[in-house]
């Protein structure tokens, strides 16, 4: 059975090493802080001023003041500290961050991501998405394989205006594991039940 | 020296004009300038542009600025929780500038700090960077990115000293830093404006150089995304 939502956040925290200072976007890699693996310290930043994200409060106990990089009310830590946005992002754009774990609506097979924009649709911008991609040390995007009428959203060119050029090194889809290699994209690992061939017929990508 | 002004409509005389750029300090609703954006909205003040990341929600923050058609131009990282902010942009009443949100935290350092341009990595590849300088440094390709200067900075602390001394509380800090730099002047409200030695020195923020004018005011501090978890089970 190939991954759900709560499968593919698992296997995502499965690439955190202790030490870590990781920054986690919106949407399923959200779910990644639920699965940190036993033993393993890692940091969390929300790009918007905070090391050490902690979980959401208790009810009655949410705080204007606290919020993360999804406008959503959390909780701070023993080993959290605070920091502007320049701050923040200087050290996202210093490399200081190890890996980010984000979502994509597209991903091609030379590893370009596309994850803000539908042109004419949908209009948000890129809030930091773009500097991630472009500052932090390993990129590990987490995304369905396949959109909902059943076509590759691994692509041998991203048809979406691109988050950023050639940054993405690892996927984690429903169906498997992928990396971005030389020539292509290459399967590291199968979704419980899916087989290469499952993968190689789901993916518009090259694979080699 | 008075940095001290009664109410933000008193802060903000003789500081505003049609066509000015005001830098907004705040990440979505947290650590906006509240007080500052009513009294701009009640001053009337048009064709604003105005650099912040987020645009408020409808009818709050930014918002209300939007409605009433004040502003002209948004330079901002993300937008997408503003219905208002959509329909005048589709239509194309309003003209927006995305920026990559460190991108534009740094454009308002570096505008405050004296730095005219700095090279990034950031959107290269990108729409971002149609119509900009690129450089190679050492064998990657950077895009030239411009300070912002802003006619007026206006920004919310938690607490001041009289002298603008700031400190803020936990992520409403964000872009208030920057946005207060990048001022000609700067205009900040307080929660709680305090005697010059309250605030040691080592626990300073933002010191008062960057802060001109200072109010004290009540907040709503709303919250955009009420998240939480159940409590445990008490224990009998």
């Amino acid at each position: 059975m190939p991954w759900d939502r709560h499968g593919m956040a698992a296997r995502a925290a499965a690439e955190l090493r202790d030490g870590m200072y990781v920054n986690l976007g919106i949407g399923i890699p959200t779910l990644v802080a639920n699965h940190i693996p036993e033993g393993i310290f890692v940091t969390l930043q929300s790009e918007n001023g905070m090391l050490g994200m902690g979980p959401f409060p208790f009810e009655g106990e949410e705080d204007p003041d606290l919020i993360n990089a999804g406008k959503q009310t959390i909780t701070e830590l023993p080993h959290s500290a605070y920091f502007d946005s320049a701050t923040s992002f200087a050290m996202i754009r210093g490399g200081k961050i190890a890996m980010a774990i984000l979502g994509a609506m597209e991903v091609s097979e030379e590893g370009d991501l596309a994850n803000w924009m539908i042109p004419g649709k949908l209009v948000k911008g890129m809030g930091g998405a773009m500097d991630l991609v472009a500052g932090v040390g390993r990129v590990v995007v987490v995304m369905d394989h396949t959109n909902k009428a059943g076509e590759s959203k691994l692509l041998r060119r991203c048809t979406l205006p691109l988050t950023g050029q050639r940054v993405v090194h690892r996927i984690i889809t429903n169906l498997g594991v992928l990396d971005v290699v030389e020539g292509g994209l290459r399967i590291v690992e199968c979704a419980p039940d899916v087989s290469e061939q499952d993968i190689r017929s789901a993916t518009e990508a090259r694979i080699v | 020296m008075n940095k001290v002004y009664p109410d933000a409509r008193a802060a903000l005389d003789g500081l505003l004009f049609d066509g000015m750029l005001i830098a907004a300090g705040g990440f979505g609703l947290c650590g906006i300038p509240e007080l500052l954006i009513a009294a701009i909205r009640e001053a009337g003040t048009r064709d604003l542009t105005v650099a912040s990341n987020n645009a408020g929600v409808d009818g709050f923050g930014l918002g209300v600025l939007l409605e009433s058609r004040q502003v002209r131009k948004m330079m901002s990282s993300y937008v997408g929780e503003n219905a208002e902010f959509m329909r005048q942009y589709l239509s194309g009443e309003l003209e927006l500038e995305f920026n990559p949100q460190g991108t534009l935290a740094e454009r308002m350092r570096a505008g405050g700090a004296g730095i005219p341009g700095f090279y990034t990595r950031t959107g290269v590849g990108t729409v971002v960077a149609e119509g900009k300088e690129h450089k190679e440094f050492d064998g990657q390709t950077y895009i030239l990115e411009r300070g912002i200067v802003a006619d007026l900075a206006i920004v919310k602390a938690w607490k001041a000293d009289t002298t603008g001394n700031a400190v803020f509380r936990k992520t409403a800090r964000n872009f208030n830093v920057p946005a207060a730099t990048c001022g000609r002047v700067c205009v900040m409200e307080v929660e709680e404006i305090v005697p010059p030695g309250s605030i040691d020195p080592d626990h300073v923020h933002l010191p008062g150089i960057y802060v001109h004018r200072l109010i004290q005011g009540r907040h709503e501090k709303r919250i955009e995304q009420r998240t939480t978890r159940p409590r445990p089970a008490a224990s009998a």
